[in-house]
């Protein structure tokens, strides 16, 4: 490839939710030349929260936002942003060679910001469904939903709330979850079991999401009794959890058996000048103000080692 | 005129189905998030698609009965049109090569 077609910064972030932008605005404001990757949407998971409501300072803001905020901040002091997937990445001599799709990228030091993505059923119908009635993201598609009776899938904080925005439109929201008791936070339930639209189904799992052109019903099982029935929805909303964004890491760096990228305190992995903060690495407490700090301290992390390695 | 254009319920069989040249439609909402992301790359195309193919986009709370017409439960959702007879669907907020590739099925 042509040297035209190689371009090089000082930090590279691959990944533009809450840890990344927060590394970004740093590493700028550091006056690094600094470039950050977006496959999709800036922000992230957050991007599709409907309101962010524990990130302190801003008692209650719609998540999109937020990101758009932190994004233009970042922008302001310098952070370059490029729409790209990252095809593959290499240590090149002493920097890290990034592969885009038209192109490479060359950095001293580069951040995985990478995030995850949610978990899928993975029962028969989900895929086929998704889009008409099968849906991850509640505050995008919860409006179709007016007047129906819906399924939510999950027992933590997004299944909640997710469960408690969706009864904005939906009639009757039924939360289904394989345990008999609740993982998210005693705000959230007190508000979801003050609801007179949500029911729960406890100990339960779908085994089926059923329907031709739309979600027509889904398939039950007890965990206990094994005792199967079905139940009429028009959609269903899947929360279950999230893994890792590291496929594309491939096998160059170390990971835990979920995918998660180990680090140390500093947000660095054990190759030099390549450090993973917020969701994407393991023990991330997984809150919108918990990445921020991981990226800001990658983002320190990072300019010490450009200083150190890099003295020129 | 490179930015797409509002289309309703009641100008889609004439700007959509009746249209000479193929279609993209971009169902939106003001509350969605990632369709903010989108519009910005159905603008950019339209640039370059400029006289080929036309960028209209709807509105799913003001224009309900087109979008429960095509069974849109979830946006954004990118439909390309061609002859008045639907060829591609993109469902959620993809990159622009994704929205290109599934606009060119028009001119396959």
């Amino acid at each position: 490839m042509a040297d035209a077609d190689i371009t090089e910064f000082d930090v590279v972030i691959i990944g533009g939710g809450p840890a990344g932008l927060a590394a970004g605005l740093y590493a700028a404001r550091g006056r690094h030349r600094s470039l950050l990757l977006e496959k999709g949407v800036i922000g992230g998971q957050i991007a599709l929260t409907e309101l962010v409501e524990n990130y302190p300072g801003i008692p209650s803001i719609n998540g999109f936002d937020l990101a758009q905020a932190m994004h233009k901040q970042a922008e302001d002091h310098g952070l370059e942003t490029r729409y790209e997937d990252v095809v593959g990445i290499e240590k090149s001599d002493r920097k890290w060679r990034i592969s885009i799709a038209d192109g490479e990228i060359l950095t001293k030091a580069l951040i995985l910001t990478a995030g995850a993505e949610y978990d899928k059923l993975g029962v028969p119908g989900e895929e086929r469904l998704i889009g008409k009635g099968v849906s991850y993201c509640a505050t995008c598609d919860a409006a179709f939903f007016k007047g129906q009776e819906v399924v939510v899938v999950g027992g933590g904080d997004a299944a909640l709330d997710e469960g408690l925005f969706t009864t904005r439109f939906a009639d009757k929201v039924t939360i289904i979850h394989r345990r008999d008791q609740l993982r998210a936070s005693r705000i959230l339930q007190d508000r979801a079991f003050a609801n007179d639209k949500i029911d729960f189904l406890w100990n339960t799992v779908v085994t089926e999401i059923v329907g031709g052109d739309q979600v027509e019903e889904v398939k039950l099982k007890h965990v206990e009794t094994g005792e199967e029935s079905t139940l009429s929805t028009a959609a269903v909303f899947v929360f279950i959890g999230q893994h890792p964004n590291s496929d594309f890491l491939g096998e160059f760096v170390e990971t835990d058996a979920r995918g998660h990228v180990l680090v140390d305190d500093w947000m660095k992995t054990e190759l030099p000048g390549l450090f993973a903060a917020g969701d994407v690495r393991q023990n991330s407490a997984r809150q919108v103000a918990s990445s921020v700090g991981d990226g800001v301290t990658a983002a320190i992390a990072a300019d010490h080692y450009i200083s150190d390695a890099f003295p020129d | 005129m490179a930015k797409p254009s509002d289309v309703t319920d009641g100008e889609w069989e004439a700007e959509v189905l009746n249209s000479d040249k193929p279609v993209l439609v971009d169902f939106w909402a003001p509350w969605c998030g990632p369709c903010r992301m989108v519009a910005p790359i159905v603008e950019e195309l339209a640039g370059e698609y400029e006289g080929k193919a036309k960028f209209l986009k709807l509105n799913t709370d003001d224009n309900i009965e087109t979008a429960s017409r095509y069974g849109i439960r979830s946006i954004p959702t990118i439909m390309v049109f061609n002859k008045g007879e639907p060829v591609d669907q993109v469902i959620g907020f993809r990159p622009k090569g994704d929205l290109k590739k599934s606009l060119d099925k028009a001119f396959a």
